[in-house]
Parts: structure tokens; sequence; C-alpha cells
């Protein structure tokens, strides 16, 4: 089996549950970090 | 538990790999909370009546375990596929912060260093290599891009930890809204218990999501033949046993702990550092407390965001230059840093960003340098026995950097010309790590796995 595999189904909706389980807290960590780090330049 | 084997993760016709990325994410954005254990260091310190010190070794014996860990778990986790590995570390993660908490509430300081310490370091070890030889098979064509974000997670872990442990510890805490408040002992181990039910759902979400790939799979329109093109790439395969008798893995080693030793030197110190370059003929510092801090919150971004921007970047210079990149021009800016560091916060500042990004940038474009030089058979485990270079890094950083700073006067009192030895001495090292790199070249074809048709004749020796 050494044929490319392309996806059949793209899985759009598991997809985007995956990278938002995951995006939506690290993009809470880097806001919740960028506000302390306003300090530096305020 | 067959449901976890190898075998039953084989990815079914028409998988999309980009489910891959966030499930190896997942696990290392929970065991990132190594990095976050400052929040409650302080109420542990007067939880338990002990000094700082004993309270640091918690954390100190969880990255000893971890590297322990990596490098002795290696084979079993790439044996035994992803599954197995993402659970098992979950199980000790959870149960680390398990044992911790009845620790805390029990009294009983042994226990966290068993619970945080041994056990939930095991999960950390095995944490974070478990996707990483996956990762790389589900992206041929762009392993540094994949590994990237993954290891990007361990940077990004404590981003995330750091302010939900503080909400969670005055949520628990009845006494939080008072003058001068430090968390009791008791909303710590709520707090542990917290984490430990979190992170295991966390985690399992990841075991259950990762798949690998079929035998002979590849990415539609990859073409193994422009990889191959650039001349450390292999397309033949080195065991984890062999690996570490050539020349190549420990020079490899060497960059690593060079360049890892390096950037924790700055971490380490990060905001009294900012306070002392700036310190006044008077004693005080243009540097205030809360310019320290956000400085921090700034290296942490460079941390998280230098993972996976170079080693994304890795894959179109190739791995050796970009080696060259974070030891050669690292040492650059760490001896503009040392000598004219003090003149300018602007250029303090984006000096410290730029080397706390190639400490990152060293760690996540490891494992697609391992990848390249000894394939893909083993690279798990290859990788596990690189990361006692982070170990080593880890004792020698701040060791070099308090032996110097000690030797120059206490805290409060250091300025700019104080960190000038320590910060000299990095530059040294950064320089042994660009010439350990330089000396890189393509493995032996005696420590190739033997192929159909082709045969070893005997166990090849350590390469002299």
């Amino acid at each position: 089996m050494s044929s490319a595999q392309t996806p059949v189904t793209p899985s759009t909706g598991k997809l985007v549950i995956a990278w938002a389980l995951v995006g939506v807290p690290l993009a809470y960590g880097v806001y919740e970090t960028l506000t302390r780090v306003a300090a530096l330049f305020g | 538990m067959g449901w976890l084997d190898r075998e039953r993760t084989i990815a079914p016709p028409g998988f999309n790999r980009w489910l891959v990325p966030p499930a190896a994410l997942a696990v290392h954005l929970c065991i990132g909370q190594a990095y976050a254990t400052s929040v409650y260091k302080t109420a542990l310190v007067k939880h338990f009546g002990a000094s700082l010190t004993e309270i640091g070794v918690i954390f100190s014996i969880a990255i000893v375990m971890l590297g322990l860990s990596a490098a002795i778990m290696g084979t079993w986790v790439d044996r035994n596929g992803p599954r197995k590995a993402m659970f098992t570390s979950a199980a000790f993660w959870a149960s680390g912060f398990l044992i911790g908490s009845l620790g805390i509430f029990s009294h009983q300081l042994w226990l966290v260093y068993l619970g945080y310490g041994v056990v939930g370091g095991i999960g950390l070890g095995i944490g974070y290599i478990s996707p990483v030889s996956t990762l790389i098979k589900w992206f041929p064509d762009r392993p540094g891009l994949a590994t990237g974000m993954a290891i990007m997670g361990f940077g990004g872990g404590a981003l995330i930890a750091s302010p939900v442990s503080t909400a969670l510890l005055k949520m628990y805490d009845p006494n939080s809204g008072a003058k001068g408040w430090v968390a009791s002992g008791e909303s710590v181990g709520k707090l542990f218990l917290t984490l430990a039910v979190v992170y295991l759902a966390y985690m399992m979400f990841g075991a259950f999501t990762i798949k690998v790939p079929a035998e002979g799979w590849q990415p539609a329109g990859f073409d193994p033949a422009k990889v191959k093109a650039a001349s450390l790439v292999t397309t033949e395969n080195v065991s984890a046993r062999n690996a570490v008798k050539t020349r190549q893995f420990w020079l490899v080693w060497i960059a690593l702990f060079c360049n890892v030793t390096a950037g924790i030197g700055i971490l380490e110190q990060a905001a009294p550092m900012i306070q002392d370059f700036f310190r006044q003929p008077d004693g005080t510092s243009l540097a205030s407390a809360a310019v320290a801090a956000g400085f921090v919150g700034l290296l942490s971004i460079g941390n998280m965001s230098g993972r996976f921007a170079w080693s994304a970047t890795s894959d179109v210079t190739g791995r050796k230059r970009i080696y060259m990149v974070y030891l050669g021009v690292g040492a650059l800016l760490y001896t503009v840093l040392a000598l004219a560091g003090s003149t300018s916060t602007v250029l303090y500042v984006a000096l410290a960003f730029v080397i706390i990004s190639f400490y990152g940038g060293g760690f996540a474009t490891a494992p697609a340098y391992l990848r390249d030089l000894f394939g893909t058979f083993q690279v798990g485990a290859i990788h596990g026995r690189l990361l006692t270079a982070w170990s080593a890094a880890g004792v020698a950083g701040p060791l070099i950097v308090n032996a110097f700073l000690d030797a120059k006067g206490r805290p409060g009192a250091l300025n700019a010309a104080s960190y000038q030895p320590a910060l000299l001495t990095m530059v040294g090292l950064l320089v042994i790590g660009f010439v350990a790199n330089l000396l890189v070249s393509p493995v032996d074809a005696r420590f190739h796995e033997p192929r159909p048709g082709r045969v070893r004749s005997e166990e090849p020796a350590l390469e002299g």
C-alpha cells in the first residue's frame, strides 16, 4: 500500500472541535500573558 | 487493554492527518503545567514551613524524572504506539497530582516529592515523547512544522495553567481578598485535585484522537526524492541502541545541551535580571516589579512562538543550518546583551526575546533533526535519549549563573556588570555547540538497519 492517500471525508466538524479544544485555552493563555506584557510598554 | 494497542490505532483510509496535531497538543498543553509551579510555590513554603529550596526540589525531581523516563521508556513508547503512551502518561500525570494533594492535606512533604516529582515526572517524560514519532510519520513533508506544533504546547501549557491556577486558588481560599494574601495549603490541595481531573480528561481526548498512519502511507503529492535531495537526510533507519553509538548523536546532544544551558541562564533569572540591568547608582531600578513580570510573560511568548516558528522554518532551511542560527547568531546576540544590553530597555528586551525564541526552537527542531539523521524507525526512543541533554542543562544553566552572581554580591545589589562573566560564559558554550553542530555529518552505513536482501555482518561498535 504505497499509493498516496487523499482524504475521502474531510470530517470538518471533528477537525473544528479538536482544534477548538486546544486552540481556545491556548488563545486565553496568550491573551492573559499579553495583558501582563502590556506593563512592559506602558 | 487491547484497545490501546498500536494495531487498534491505525488510521482508516480518508483519515484527516490534521487531527493528529491537536491530539499531540492536548498532551503537551497539560504537561506544560510543569513550568507554572511558581504560582503556588510561596503557598507551599508557608503551608509546610519549608524553605524555598525544599519546595523547589519538587520541580527539580520532576524534570530529572522527565529526562530519565523519556530515555528509559522511549523504546517502549515506539513499540507500543502513541495511544498507550498517552494513556500511561495521563495516568501518571493525574496520579502525581492526586498523591501530591494527599501530601498537602496530610502535611507530608515527602508525598508531594513522590507524587508530583517522581510519579508526575514519569508522566511528563512519557507524555513529552509520546506523539513525536507519530507526527513525523504523518508529516514526512513538514516534520519540523509538525513537531513544532506539538512542542509549542509544552511552552503554551504554562501560559494557560498560570492564570487558571491563580483564579482557582482565589476561588478555593475564602481569605483571598486579604491584603498580602498567600494561598492556603488547603486551596493548593484542592487545585491539585482539580488539575488531576481536568488534565486526565484532556489527555484522554488526545489518546483517543491520535492515530498512526498505515504502513507505506504517504501524503498526497509527497515526493520522497525531494526530501532525500538534502545531503543530511537519510532514507535508512538506525535503531536507538545503535544511534547512541554514533558520533552524530553526541554532537547533536552537545548542541542541544549548549543551547538549552544558555537559554535557561536567562529564563531562570529573568525577573531579577532586568531589574539589575537597569539599576541606578542609588540602588533603585528603572524596571519596576510590574515591568519585570511583563518581561517574564514576553519571554514565555518568545519561548512558545520560537518552538513553532523556527521549527517550521527548518523544513525550508534544513536542520543543520537552523541550529547554526540558534547557536551562532545566539552567541552574537548574547555578546551584545552582555556588553551593551544595559544601554536601552528596548534593545535588552528585543535581544532576550530572540535568544529565548532560539532556546524554544532548539527543543522543537531536535526531533526532526534526529529523523533526518537516523530515520523514522525508532526516532521517539532516540529523542527520549537526547532529552538527557535537557536534564543536564537544567542543572548546569542555573549553576553557572548562580555561581557567578553569588561571587559578585547579594541579590538587590547587582548591576549589569555583575552578569557579564555569566553571560560571556554562555557565549563560550554557544560557540562549543556551534562547532559540534558544524561537525554533524551523515551517519555511517554500518549503523543502518538491515533491509531485505542486505544483511549486517556484525553488531556495530561505538564510533571512535
